[in-house]
């Protein structure tokens, strides 16, 4: 059984273009990684090696995203090239704050437009209050959480930090997500236009799986990592 | 299903009278009147019963029943009780009121209400009234306080009401009561 299960999971030879086909919401992975759209029909391997990213790296972050009881053991964070660890979770937290939220935002702002009174102005203080949520959140792990990684990568002792505390304090920013769906399309009065509601729905529901293997990414391959990277450099 | 009803009281005049009011009421099923309050932890046990009707005023440490089990208190009450001795109760039934108005209280205060079937989406008046509380900014402990139930069940409530309309945030619950016209958009801050 282990094995089976091993064997689902991608391999380096296998054509970029395939696993995005078998798994479209992996789409959004290439750019955060630093690999731009155009791949034609190369293997991950060799798209991989032409930007300067590590296959391992990047299967492991492919595997997770797409087989949900994937749980990657120590054995395999610790053998896989994680420099790039850091930089993937700034540039997913840029996508998230910079590109998905807004765009979810622009179509609550007409869905809102279309209500009552000061409930449209609720509504929006509501997404409004879990961005800023979500800002912090991210803010937090690039203040603090980062540089701590940073450092220990580099070889340094840093105990200004440690990532006991993340996981202490590190919250579910997905929950709100979900009390939003649940207002979109099933709450709010029946519009003229189902559109914006269909359309936003489907964002929600995309960003939310999103962040959950963010959340995922953060609490089961780097939390190990930096452990046993803390301990090494105590020894 | 059938809400198990116990009733915890020495005098036989009234769990006669009681018994006569819910007799033939298919929401209940009444189980063997308790006289003696020493043995109300045992009869719980044993029986299960999703709704106790107690005289407030019995040697009972209610918030311990509460806390320890899955069940609506009911107080039942002869003449005026302070508000503090009722706080950890779901409901309370005065003698002096109607057949109706106690048979509606007893249903409205059951546990299993929630389950009960047709509608079972919606919530029921208590979850709407901790619901309208909540949206205007009130703890547990206020709630609790100003519908005179325990914070154990404004907890349960709010379980219920996250269950039913899948929404756990306040602020999210928020609009909920907004979109619904449980609370006025003045009584918003």
């Amino acid at each position: 059984m282990k094995n089976n299960a091993k064997s689902r999971l991608f391999a380096g030879e296998s054509r970029l273009s395939d696993l995005i086909v078998a798994h479209p919401s992996l789409l959004p992975l290439p750019a955060r990684l630093g690999i731009h759209l155009g791949f034609g029909d190369r293997s991950i391997a060799e798209v991989c090696e032409d930007n300067g990213v590590d296959t391992g790296f990047f299967l492991l972050i492919s595997n997770v995203y797409t087989f949900n009881n994937y749980i990657p053991s120590t054995a395999t964070i610790l053998g896989t090239d994680m420099t790039g660890l850091v930089p993937y979770l700034e540039k997913s937290h840029r996508y998230y704050v910079d590109k998905r939220l807004p765009h979810i935002e622009r179509h609550l702002d007409a869905i809102a437009s279309n209500l009552r009174g000061r409930i449209g102005h609720v509504f929006i203080g509501f997404f409004k209050e879990y961005k800023q949520e979500v800002v912090d959140h991210f803010l937090h792990e690039e203040r603090d959480v980062f540089p701590h990684i940073r450092a220990l990568m580099a070889g340094q002792q840093d105990t200004t930090y440690s990532i006991g505390e993340f996981l202490q304090t590190h919250s579910d920013i997905e929950g709100k997500l979900d009390d939003l769906l649940n207002i979109v399309f099933k709450y709010l009065p029946p519009q003229v236009d189902d559109d914006n509601v269909m359309d936003v729905v489907d964002d929600i529901l995309r960003l939310s799986e999103d962040l959950k293997k963010h959340t995922f990414i953060e609490e089961k391959i780097m939390v190990p990592l930096v452990r046993h990277l803390e301990k090494a450099i105590l020894s | 299903m059938k809400q198990r009803l116990l009733i915890v009281e020495p005098s036989e005049l009234i769990i006669e009278g009681l018994k006569s009011i819910l007799e033939g009421q298919i929401r209940f099923k009444v189980l063997e009147p308790e006289m003696n309050a020493d043995q109300l932890a045992k009869r719980v046990l044993a029986s299960r019963p999703d709704i106790v009707l107690i005289n407030p005023t019995l040697p009972v440490d209610f918030a311990k029943l509460q806390g320890e089990h899955h069940l609506a208190l009911v107080a039942l009450v002869y003449q005026y009780v302070e508000r503090e001795a009722l706080k950890n109760f779901d409901a309370v039934v005065d003698i002096r009121d109607s057949r109706a108005v106690i048979i509606e209280t007893l249903a409205q205060a059951s546990p299993g209400e929630a389950d009960a079937g047709k509608g079972s989406y919606e919530l029921t008046k208590r979850e709407t009234a901790v619901l309208i509380q909540l949206a205007q900014g009130k703890t547990n402990k206020e709630i609790a306080d100003a519908l005179n139930v325990s914070v154990h069940t404004v907890i349960s409530h709010r379980k219920n009401i996250t269950h039913k309309t899948g929404i756990k945030s306040v602020a999210g619950l928020t609009v909920y009561a907004m979109l619904n016209n449980l609370i006025d958009e003045s009584s918003l801050l």
